[in-house]
């Protein structure tokens, strides 16, 4: 085992276990400086942001939504981290170097083709399901499956059990078989 | 201003050790749901250990209240079922989605601005959804150990042991 991978990243236990860590202390941070402990999770960040954007455009139709006035749209705790997740993998990835403007990924484009439009559409089309699936499921694999198992939530076990059986089958079709 | 100032610290920090860790890319994203490159899995399995034991010693010592989703079974089913396929086609999840874009992964801007838009399409359809699937089986806010009965430190130690046998494993394969 060693403490760089190939790629010149970190051993991915070690991080793992340093998100982790970092989970808890901001848990036990929020909970005393804001009287609430706050989980990781992201997803909701999302229908804020869709609930900013449509306030501009139209703010009776976003005050009369049920679900934007459920989830309340303003800049919170979530929305920053999320801000924060941004820049703090493009400071990450400036430091050591590993930025890289990619348009088409290498396995997308083994089995797409390197045109950068289809990719463009299928993260776009993609993107959309995704995040249909996580609301209503209520969280993603942050909130879910890294919140919601550290916490022993029975909903966490379930939901991130179901993410990955169905990201298996689905990759398997899209993607085609596995071959070493 | 403290909730945004600590927000965007968390963020900062998560964003920095998803980068190192090399969790953001969908080659790697991908190639997990392809069993053929477990290193988010190793990742986020190490992640939930630590946090386990952290979460359960803070919240047994009474400086956190643990929260958890309701366990909305229709919801959670076809919720999950809709992300994966999601998740498999766009290569990223919310988080990483972020993140890649930070990486200068420009193609996860286009999932990003999908998942706004998913976000936009289910605020449109959410009371329809909440009269039919998010009401078929909500078992409420429940926690694994008390679903079996059993003391948190008893699941805690069988998950670490079987995720031990997994690490093994994924060692062994060289996964």
């Amino acid at each position: 085992m060693r403490w760089r991978t190939a790629d010149g990243g970190w051993n991915p236990y070690l991080a793992g276990a340093l998100a982790g860590v970092l989970a808890v202390a901001s848990a036990l941070a929020t909970a005393r400086l804001m009287g609430k402990a706050n989980y990781l999770g992201t997803s909701t960040t999302f229908v804020r942001a869709a609930g900013l954007l449509e306030r501009a455009a139209a703010p009776g139709h976003v005050e009369a939504n049920t679900y934007f006035t459920k989830e309340k749209v303003r800049v919170d705790w979530q929305f920053m981290l999320v801000v924060g997740i941004f820049l703090g993998a493009l400071g990450g990835s400036l430091l050591d170097g590993s930025f890289r403007v990619e348009h088409v990924p290498p396995t997308w484009s083994a089995r797409f083709g390197p045109g950068r439009r289809r990719r463009a559409l299928g993260a776009l089309a993609g993107g959309v399901v995704a995040m249909l699936g996580a609301r209503l499921a209520d969280g993603c694999p942050s909130g879910h499956g890294l919140s919601g198992l550290m916490q022993l939530s029975v909903s966490g076990f379930a939901a991130l059990g179901v993410f990955f059986l169905t990201g298996i089958a689905v990759a398997r079709v899209v993607y085609g078989r596995a071959q070493a | 201003m403290t909730e945004r100032a600590l927000g965007l610290a968390a963020g900062l920090l998560f964003g920095f050790i998803l980068q190192r860790g090399r969790v953001l890319r969908f080659d790697r994203q991908v190639a997990a749901m392809r069993l053929r490159d477990m290193t988010i899995l190793k990742f986020m399995l190490s992640a939930i250990v630590v946090g386990m034991v952290g979460l359960q010693l803070a919240s047994q010592l009474g400086w956190l209240q643990l929260s958890h989703k309701p366990m909305n079974l229709g919801a959670i089913v076809l919720g999950g079922v809709l992300f994966g396929a999601g998740w498999a086609v766009a290569g990223f999840c919310p988080g990483t989605a972020v993140g890649a874009l930070g990486e200068g992964r420009l193609h996860a801007g286009w999932a990003v601005l999908g998942m706004v838009l998913g976000a936009a399409v289910y605020a449109e359809i959410y009371p329809w959804l909440k009269g039919t699937v998010l009401s078929w089986k909500d078992w409420g806010k429940i926690a694994l150990p008390e679903a079996l009965g059993v003391h948190p430190w008893v699941v805690i130690v069988a998950f670490a042991v079987v995720t031990a046998g997994l690490f093994v494993l994924f060692e062994r394969r060289r996964l």
